[in-house]
């Protein structure tokens, strides 16, 4: 099984603050990290080519220092990576973005799954997996948990509110991956050792055939017009007393602010 | 296009610094400049207070006629033959930015024997609904609701499309506006139109709610977005309105259907409909053990309340991952928040910070928790969870 995994190399959002003072975002400091969907969905792949063979091949698209990331993939057992990485890809959003991943698969050829994470803990859109399957022109599970592979058909649980859709596909196909019920393996000596030596291919524009009207901003219909820090919560409020005492302050409190 | 700060009008006020997503931009010798970081994103134009950026955007020779694009959409979802919350929410949203920009509101009603559901939809605000009915249509599928939407677009031209940020709503919209080559604007949480322009102002947290982001689509159509369940109200009925309802066959040919749903398995033990849920009751690692639940259930029973559950419940076994609020699970933003023995890791806050009223119950007085809480008792969770239901149960009778 030929599989692509596409991986985002985005700030730790869990280790972002924010300037008590000025109330902005503090960049300075925050470390980059794989997308931790990502390494869900690259542990998925693994699994897959560990049973029925094949080949994973991690791509991103992203500025030169997010090839720490394509490592770190190969170090957890990734064959092969590739980075896109160009000034014309600068100010892409997803639609472009999505559309530049579709050009390196294509140029890859004979591809059976594009696996991605469901969404980057950065933009959080969860957009990039479905539109590249149409930019490839080919069918999407998205949300998928698990996926069984019987030779001919995929058989994937797709998360719903209330559990999941059991759903049957063939490849090629594109599938983004939720958390999976075992965390994504971590990297080994041998494989290490590997992302260490391993030179990155490192694909432009040209070597992908990048029409400039899609790529970049000028293939982006979306424009960010404003960004702000949205208010804080006011300081809460903490009951006291024992049990019973704070139980019956708070369901006074409820009903003065008439949340009840 | 580029962005270009004109040094001789920059007064070194540094206001652009923060204005920045990309962290791009520096001060060199009292004056902002531009890193190699910069993507040309253009969010910092509006921040400088002495014009000094410019950002010049290239028409395109082929800039689609936008002109010939009217209205306000609205998909409708809907399953086990009702129409889905948030649909309706967006139903009554639509219909405002309708009225603001004299158009028409209209739902787009894609099923199988669906056509029932006009009625509520015109009583929720809509003046139009596109049905397109057929057995292809019977369960939620990428491709034949994909080709069926495309389809209306294409010959009726909406300018505006709304989806629910449900799984469907998050796979139906890229797939369309990938298609159609327009903007999708994901999961967004206020929607306006701007005075200036007419665009739709599309907000959005990104960041794990960290920041906020506003988004245009300026030159493509429809301008699309899906929309978070529960940021908006859903509409009281009126049943004296109607409207006309527009139906269209079509033929959707099997192979074009690249998935086929074989089962619909339900693991929730309680119902974890978290999204649409008004009063979500959740628990943490600090109930010490899976039986810590169904004390959670029985107060979310009371208030008629849904289970959440955090990540580390989940991963001990405790409850079944779609109970999960954060990061790695749900975003959730219910009138009440409930939080049983969970200390509030930055990865759940992330996921429920918006509610409206967060209460926290925890024994350790530095747990995160109460950092959002909008109430917090500090106590066992044994003692307060059982003290809270039966509470509430004497009052709510």
């Amino acid at each position: 099984m030929e599989i692509v995994v596409c991986v985002k190399q985005v700030p730790d959002t869990t280790e972002v603050k924010i300037d008590p003072v000025t109330n902005t975002l503090v960049r300075e400091g925050v470390p980059s990290i794989v997308n931790p969907f990502d390494k869900y969905a690259l542990e998925m792949a693994l699994q897959l080519r560990d049973k029925h063979g094949g080949k994973v091949t991690v791509i991103s698209m992203g500025p030169p220092q997010a090839v720490a990331a394509l490592r770190e993939c190969i170090a957890m057992g990734a064959d092969e990576a590739v980075l896109l990485s160009d000034r014309a890809f600068a100010g892409s959003d997803t639609l472009a973005t999505s559309y530049t991943l579709s050009q390196a698969v294509r140029k890859m050829g004979n591809v059976d799954l594009v696996i991605c994470g469901k969404q980057a803990i950065d933009g959080d859109t969860a957009q990039v997996g479905p539109e590249m399957a149409e930019h490839l022109g080919i069918g999407q599970l998205t949300y998928v948990s698990t996926i069984e592979f019987d030779g001919e058909k995929l058989i994937a649980h797709r998360e719903q509110d209330e559990g999941y859709d059991v759903i049957e596909a063939k490849a090629p196909l594109v599938v983004t991956i939720i958390k999976l019920a075992m965390d994504p393996r971590l990297p080994t000596v041998k494989g290490t050792a590997k992302a260490y030596r391993m030179e990155v291919p490192v694909w432009t524009a040209a070597d992908i055939a990048i029409d400039p009207k899609l790529a970049g901003l000028e293939g982006s219909p979306t424009l960010v017009k404003r960004i702000f820090t949205p208010e804080r919560r006011g300081k809460g409020e903490i009951i006291q007393g024992d049990s019973k005492e704070a139980v019956d302050a708070l369901v006074d409190k409820l009903r003065q602010a008439k949340i009840l | 296009m580029s962005v270009k700060i004109l040094s001789e009008k920059c007064i070194g006020c540094q206001t652009c610094i923060d204005s920045c997503p990309y962290g791009a931009i520096v001060m060199k010798d009292d004056k902002a400049v531009l890193t190699e970081a910069c993507t040309f994103c253009g969010a910092c134009e509006s921040s400088c207070p002495a014009s000094a950026i410019v950002v010049e955007r290239e028409k395109t020779e082929e800039a689609q006629d936008i002109s010939a694009y009217k209205g306000v959409w609205v998909f409708i979802e809907h399953r086990d033959g009702r129409i889905r919350n948030v649909s309706l929410e967006l139903v009554g949203e639509g219909r405002k930015l309708a009225q603001e920009l004299g158009e028409e509101l209209s739902a787009v009603l894609i099923g199988d024997n669906v056509a029932e559901m006009s009625k509520e939809l015109f009583a929720s605000g809509a003046d139009n609904v596109y049905l397109v009915e057929g057995s292809a249509f019977h369960n939620y599928s990428t491709d034949a609701y994909s080709i069926a939407f495309t389809y209306l677009i294409r010959k009726y031209l909406p300018s505006v499309i709304l989806l629910g940020a449900t799984n469907d709503g998050r796979d139906l919209g890229p797939r369309v506006s990938a298609r159609l080559k327009t903007g999708l604007t994901a999961d967004c949480t206020n929607l306006s139109i701007d005075p200036e322009t007419r665009l739709v102002a599309w907000t959005r947290p990104a960041f794990g709610g960290n920041i906020m982001a506003t988004i245009f689509c300026p030159d493509n159509r429809p301008q699309m977005g899906t929309v978070r369940p529960k940021v908006f109200k859903k509409p009281v009925p009126d049943y004296n309105r109607t409207g006309k309802i527009i139906r269209e066959e079509l033929a959707i040919n099997e192979k074009d259907i690249r998935t086929k749903l074989i089962d619909v398995v339900k693991v929730c033990t309680f119902s974890c409909n978290l999204e649409d849920a008004e009063i979500i009751v959740s628990g943490g690692r600090g109930l010490g053990k899976p039986e810590g639940f169904r004390m959670v259930e029985e107060l979310a029973q009371v208030l008629k309340g849904t289970v959440g559950s955090s990540r580390a419940a989940v991963d001990a076994g405790w409850m079944p991952y779609p109970h999960q609020v954060g990061q790695t699970g749900k975003t959730v933003a219910p009138k009440i928040y409930i939080a049983c023995g969970i200390s509030g890791a930055i990865q759940h806050l992330a996921g429920m910070q918006t509610s409206d009223v967060i209460i926290a119950i925890n024994k350790d007085p530095d747990a995160p928790i109460f950092k959002v809480a909008t109430y917090g008792i500090v106590g066992d969770v044994y003692e307060v969870v059982p003290a809270l239901t039966a509470k509430f149960r004497e009052i709510l009778q």
